[in-house]
């Protein structure tokens, strides 16, 4: 008997060692908005380690970019952040205008920066649903998806498509807009400012959010810069670096809107609460410019004239754009040939989603879907 | 004490015709313990998928948009199509799983939550078991099944379940205290563990009104009992795993949480049980707290001791038995029921209690469901906070209230 529990002793005490926990979360995750798997290290609910591991949903986007005509490739780019196709498709056509230096019609200018502000808003709402939706509050998610479903009847409207539209083209965009769709936009711009506040009484100043993600995933102006963040992320930690203001394309510098930036408000300077609380201002930054692209709305041709396939010369070029989820840079070498020599994006999710490891420090599971879903990612930029 | 299985033993043929000390008594007793069994079992099922239909149909109006419309008219069979797909799908237990543990579970789970109903009073007298340590009873079943949602947290050997099963450990904690404390309120108010006496003491005297209606409610007759109130139902919240406390299952944290490997009828019993517990949590707010079938609508007053038994009884036994066959006689009876006006008056007292008694429960319930839909959910570090360091020191206090104001004014 004695021996017996002598002999047990080590055993019970090597059995009540305990060990950390490695869990994947994802590929297959309702919160890793698609495909995104994190590998994490846990000490019982307490994330030491998390580390993002990508590659889910890689379609060799600049490959494809190199092998096809430029005309070719601005289909593609709707594909790479689906939420935002007509700030991605803006964003290589003005890559393709400047190295071929083709100049855009005003109207066509105009009517990027009214689809490219609805899109920027169609995706911010999506990010506010798919926040809330992380943090366990469903309700707001069909909120937003209400008033996106506004957008997308607009974009149907205006490109025949709902998700990848191909609007914008080298040397303008694919159609015209009529009266009706004037008039719609203007209605969506009054539906919108009327549910703002609503949203904001169902998720932004509700305690139980705000307990999820103030002092949450902070991030440190320096830290910020250090991790290349851009868009509503870098904003977030108090830094105004918008690409629209810093570096005006398509004619943003005739619009006047003012750069949202994270003050602290509810916890610290740059946490989760901030980030999103960023998107939620721009949507009313976005409508001011969209307004103003509207009243101001020359007439004229939609579309240079351009030769089938499009000449660029040899050269290269990198533009930068500013999308809902950051800075999205499109690189392009050209040799004179139809296709370019290199493309590369700099993907502004792809960035982002780099400081995730150095935020899921010493956080609980819960928040670190909180942090992933404030930095807001779309994997289909993510992979490419 | 006129509960239903009394009710069944004295009801019974055998009591006419069938002499209840012969070698055959025990199947009279077992058919009116398998009949009560049944009616609770039905009552749950019944209630528990009307509710899930419910649930999403007023989802749907909160979110803005319909909800089940396609099986049936307004989509009311949904629940039916839903528990025929349950039943249809396979039932998959993991490899790795302990399969003991793992087909126990959803069983514990599903039969804690079923046995409360045994001594859920509709209104005063129409309750299965009346019990005088009901309260008791009910509080410990309800903990039962968190044995079981534990165990279902471990046994199938998935990470995501067994941090469902460890945030339920760490929750359970944190919300039993201080609901066990609310009960506490109420217990020392009134001096019974006897729903019957429980809300006997919130229709008496009160405010110095013979007949107080509403104002006998025991969250208008002490302070301390309205914070009990709000602090029990919030424990509810947590006890029944409800949004914002529906971390053992979060989904967009933990896929699933204790039942992610769980499937087909599996996984309906946890969920059934889900919403069976939560009428048991509302059920037992309304009897506790909102004076339970005594208001809003004036229940009819009858004699003591006066009951539906007795007076068939007494027609029974007031009929001339020489002529008449006895089934006959009993079916003479139960007609003479219908034309006698106290017996009239009994029915209608239980029928109005029971509205009242559901009313108030459906609308916690309704409540709850509203809450889930609106809140985001709470980190597990909060719930504990918000339970061990806010409810429970109010909860506490709320007692010593009470037991203040018991010594002082008896």
């Amino acid at each position: 008997m004695n021996s017996a529990r002598e002999n047990r002793s080590p055993d019970a005490i090597e059995s009540l060692r305990t060990e950390e926990l490695m869990i994947n979360m994802g590929p297959q995750h309702p919160s890793t908005h698609g495909v995104l798997r994190l590998v994490i290290r846990t000490d019982g609910e307490l994330v030491s380690e998390a580390w993002p591991h990508i590659g889910y949903l890689h379609r060799s986007f600049e490959k494809i970019g190199e092998s096809v005509n430029y005309n070719q490739v601005v289909p593609y780019t709707d594909r790479l952040d689906y939420l935002a196709s007509m700030n991605n498709a803006l964003a290589y056509c003005l890559a393709v205008e400047r190295l071929a230096a083709i100049e855009v019609p005003l109207r066509a200018a105009y009517l990027r920066v009214i689809m490219a502000e609805l899109n920027r808003i169609a995706s911010h709402l999506v990010a506010f649903g798919t926040y809330a939706l992380d943090l366990g509050a469903f309700t707001p998610f069909l909120y937003g998806f209400r008033e996106r479903e506004d957008i997308l009847a607009i974009f149907e409207q205006a490109s025949g498509a709902r998700l990848l539209y191909h609007y914008p083209r080298i040397g303008g965009v694919a159609r015209d807009i009529g009266p009706d769709t004037v008039q719609a936009i203007r209605r969506f711009i009054t539906v919108m400012r009327a549910a703002w506040p609503e949203y904001n009484a169902l998720l932004s100043n509700n305690a139980i959010f705000i307990k999820r993600t103030a002092n949450v995933g902070i991030v440190p102006r320096a830290q910020a810069i250090a991790h290349g963040l851009t868009g509503p992320c870098l904003r977030g930690s108090g830094i105004s670096y918008d690409v629209r203001k810093a570096h005006p394309y398509s004619h943003y510098e005739d619009f006047t809107f003012a750069i949202p930036v994270g003050e602290g408000k509810m916890g610290t300077l740059g946490d989760c609460w901030d980030r999103y609380w960023v998107r939620m201002v721009e949507i009313l930054e976005s409508l001011k410019i969209i307004e103003q692209a509207l009243d101001g709305l020359p007439q004229g041709p939609f579309l240079a004239k351009l030769p089938r396939t499009v000449k660029v010369p040899a050269g290269e070029v990198y533009v930068p754009c500013e999308n809902p989820r950051g800075e999205l840079g499109f690189y392009l070498v050209a040799q004179g040939k139809p296709q370019a020599m290199r493309l590369k994006v700099r993907a502004p999710s792809f960035c982002n989603l780099s400081i995730t490891n150095a935020l899921a420090r010493g956080v609980l599971v819960a928040d670190v879907v909180a942090i992933i879903g404030s930095i807001d990612i779309v994997l289909g930029e993510v992979d490419r | 004490m006129h509960s239903v299985i009394e009710e069944i033993q004295r009801f019974s043929p055998g009591a006419l015709f069938w002499p209840l000390h012969s070698e055959w008594a025990w199947l009279v007793y077992a058919l009116a313990f398998a009949c009560c069994a049944a009616l609770a079992l039905a009552w749950m099922a019944v209630m528990a998928m009307a509710w899930t239909y419910g649930e999403r149909k007023i989802a749907g109006f909160i979110q803005g948009r319909i909800g089940p419309n396609r099986v049936g008219p307004w989509g009311l069979l949904q629940p039916i199509a839903d528990g025929i797909k349950l039943l249809a799908k396979e039932d998959v237990i993991p490899r790795i799983s302990s399969r003991v543990l793992y087909v126990l579970a959803p069983a514990l789970v599903f039969i804690g939550a079923l046995l409360p109903f045994a001594a859920l009073p509709f209104s005063e007298r129409l309750v299965p078991v009346d019990m005088e340590l009901a309260l008791l009873y009910i509080l410990a079943f309800e903990a039962i099944e968190v044995i079981g949602i534990l165990m279902a947290g471990w046994a199938p050997g998935s990470k995501w379940s067994l941090y469902g099963g460890m945030r339920l450990a760490a929750q359970m904690l944190s919300y039993e205290i201080p609901m066990g404390l609310c009960v506490l309120v109420i217990v020392l108010l009134c001096g019974s563990l006897d729903f019957t006496e429980i809300v006997a003491w919130q229709s008496t005297t009160a405010w110095g009104l013979e007949h107080p209606w509403i104002l006998g409610w025991a969250i208008f007759r002490s302070p301390a009992a309205l914070l009990a109130f709000f602090i029990f139902y919030i424990g509810g919240l947590a006890a029944t795993k409800r949004a914002p406390f529906d971390l053992p299952e979060a989904e967009s944290e933990l896929v699933a949480g204790y039942h992610t490997e769980y499937s087909g009828m599996r996984f309906a019993f946890f969920f059934m049980a889900e919403y069976a517990s939560m009428y048991v949590i509302c059920a037992l707010c309304a009897i506790l707290f909102l004076g339970g079938w005594h208001g809003p609508l004036p229940v009819p007053s009858v004699p003591d001791g006066a009951t539906i038994t007795g007076r068939w009884l007494e027609f029974t036994g007031s009929l001339d038995a020489a002529d008449k066959a006895p089934l006959l006689r009993l079916a003479a009876a139960s007609f003479e029921l219908f034309q006698d006006p106290q017996s009239m008056r009994i029915m209608l007292r239980e029928a109005i209690g029971a509205v009242n008694m559901l009313g108030k429960s459906f609308a916690l319930y309704f409540i709850m469901i509203w809450v889930r839909w609106t809140l985001p959910r709470i980190r597990i570090d909060q719930v504990m906070y918000l339970c061990l360091k806010v409810l429970l020191p109010f909860a506490l206090g709320c007692v010593v209230w009470t037991m203040i104001q018991v010594a002082l004014f008896p």
